[in-house]
């Protein structure tokens, strides 16, 4: 059960999709993400091992050579196809509530500003990290942070924005937040951001880069 | 007129323009707005944009066409009107510049990752090229494919302007300081990589624009001009990292004195086009020019 397990990992951190998914080449023709999993839960292995000892081992793994440098973008997003190829087996077994997500967490760009991939990158770690993730996508105003709080109470937030333009929008959207939901722990990220920028529009963490949204997250809430 | 290559060749320096989103957004761009939509409701701003630095001395101006693709015009609403569009912010930029000054058209990355099939490669070819054709056809002397992090949407951009205008090409991507690895861009590309994989789809001119700080920019030129020597290299850094000050504002650290002070440096690199990015503006500019000026005149003596 190990064995499956680590090369579940193993998939997920090289980005193995699936069987006939050519990459990574030196793993073409052998099993991917889609058949491990799949397999592991056949043996009888609970979709909360496969999930913890799979593929966070493996998103957790991929994501902090990110933060260090060592691998890129593409080698994430890779890793991201691979995990939701994984994840697809275990869907069922959260509805149903047999598996269960470390928590919720809500994320969007904010309001003005139509960038996704640094968006994207963080639902993907924070997804391979154990957390449902709602994905209000780009454009989002802060009453639709607002809304989905309220769908979701106890969500962490993430915003996110790319342009010195529009980060200035997290400011306000940071305030709302507060003002109706003051436990709420509210991350910010994005290529202008700094730890002093965060700090002072009042977020409690600047996440330089994915993983480093989900060590906060999982350091504040555990 | 010359082509910035032979103008490159004659002078050995030329000072383009600086950023451009930070006053349209002083003018009254609001969040969410589309930039390139004011080249049609507020030309008088976008020309005033492009005046404000043929004014400071710049031999380039750029054009209001970044997100002008029709990929990226698409969540406005607006992919329709991306001929016109560009046609028009290059026809806007060329009433300023006259006969005298380059206008090198801006063509910005469309967000959409080849590699995740965001989108497809012809897709991209054909946006690319439509919006080319249209900055062409507004008077544009040379496009910057710019603010680049992916080889193979860079690639397809630089091969459609190649292939369906007359126009120069600039190359310009985003690179920042990786531990390991050196400086990459986000998705990973090197800068030796990045100078052959543009070369061989036939870039006349090479740059890096947009981060890039003091240090950065002169380590990043230097290894620029060591992959591609004999090409003419453009660097448009940003005026610093941004700050908030304490009215909420955003503020950019360089001073245009700061930045100025840095051209010597950056020619030794191997810069042969000098401009800005987010940050910074006429004042920019003007000192940069200064700065350039003087440089000629001590060459000449020396």
């Amino acid at each position: 059960m190990d064995d499956i397990l680590q090369r579940i990992a193993t998939c997920i951190e090289r980005g193995k999709v699936n069987a006939t998914s050519p990459y990574p080449p030196d793993l073409k023709g052998q099993d991917g993400a889609h058949e491990l999993t799949k397999a592991a839960l056949e043996m009888g292995v609970s979709p909360s091992d496969v999930l913890a000892q799979g593929l966070v081992v493996g998103m957790n793994s991929i994501g902090r050579k990110f933060s260090e440098n060592k691998v890129f973008v593409p080698d994430l997003l890779m890793a991201s196809k691979a995990m939701q190829a994984a994840m697809v087996h275990l869907k069922p077994f959260f509805e149903s509530g047999e598996a269960k997500h470390r928590g919720t967490f809500i994320i969007g760009t904010v309001q003005g500003d139509l960038h996704d991939i640094g968006k994207n990158l963080v639902s993907m770690v924070m997804e391979g990290g154990g957390w449902q993730v709602i994905d209000l996508g780009v454009d989002v105003s802060t009453e639709k942070f607002l809304d989905a709080l309220n769908a979701h109470p106890g969500s962490a937030v993430g915003l996110s924005a790319l342009l010195t333009t529009t980060m200035v929008n997290m400011e306000k959207t940071v305030a709302a937040v507060r003002a109706q939901h003051p436990d709420t722990k509210i991350i910010v990220g994005g290529a202008p951001l700094t730890a002093e920028y965060a700090k002072k529009i009042g977020a409690d963490a600047y996440a330089p880069d994915p993983q480093g949204a989900l060590d906060y997250l999982v350091g504040a809430v555990a | 007129m010359k082509s910035i290559r032979e103008d490159v060749a004659q002078k050995g320096i030329l000072v383009s323009d600086g950023g451009w989103g930070t006053f349209l957004v002083a003018a009254g761009l609001g969040p969410g707005e589309c930039p390139e939509l004011w080249n049609i409701d507020h030309p008088d701003v976008v020309r005033s944009i492009a005046k404000s630095y043929a004014d400071a001395g710049a031999d380039i101006v750029m054009t209001n066409s970044f997100g002008g693709s029709r990929i990226t015009l698409e969540p406005h609403g607006l992919a329709d009107r991306a001929s016109e569009l560009n046609e028009v912010a290059a026809r806007l930029s060329r009433e300023v510049a006259g006969e005298t000054i380059h206008v090198l058209a801006s063509m910005g990355p469309t967000g959409k990752l080849l590699m995740m099939g965001d989108v497809t490669e012809e897709q991209l070819y054909n946006a690319f090229a439509e919006q080319a054709i249209a900055l062409e056809r507004g008077g544009a002397d040379a496009c910057s494919v710019e603010t680049m992090a992916a080889l193979d949407e860079a690639a397809i951009a630089v091969r459609a302007v190649k292939e369906n205008t007359a126009l120069e090409v600039v190359a310009s991507f985003t690179f920042n300081m990786h531990t390991d690895t050196g400086y990459r861009t986000m998705m990973g590309v090197s800068i030796a990589d990045m100078a052959a994989g543009m070369l061989s789809e036939g870039a006349d001119i090479l740059g890096a624009n947009c981060s890039l700080g003091p240090i950065e920019r002169i380590e990043v030129i230097r290894d620029l001009r060591a992959a591609a020597p004999t090409i003419p290299i453009l660097v448009h850094p940003n005026a610093g990292m941004p700050h908030r000050a304490d009215d909420g504002c955003v503020t950019y650290p360089e001073t245009p004195e700061m930045m100025a002070s840095r051209v010597p440096e950056l020619v030794k690199a191997g810069a042969n086009i000098i401009g800005g990015c987010c940050g910074t503006g006429p004042g920019h500019i003007r000192a940069i020019v200064a700065a350039v000026r003087d440089g000629r005149r001590s060459t000449r003596k020396s």
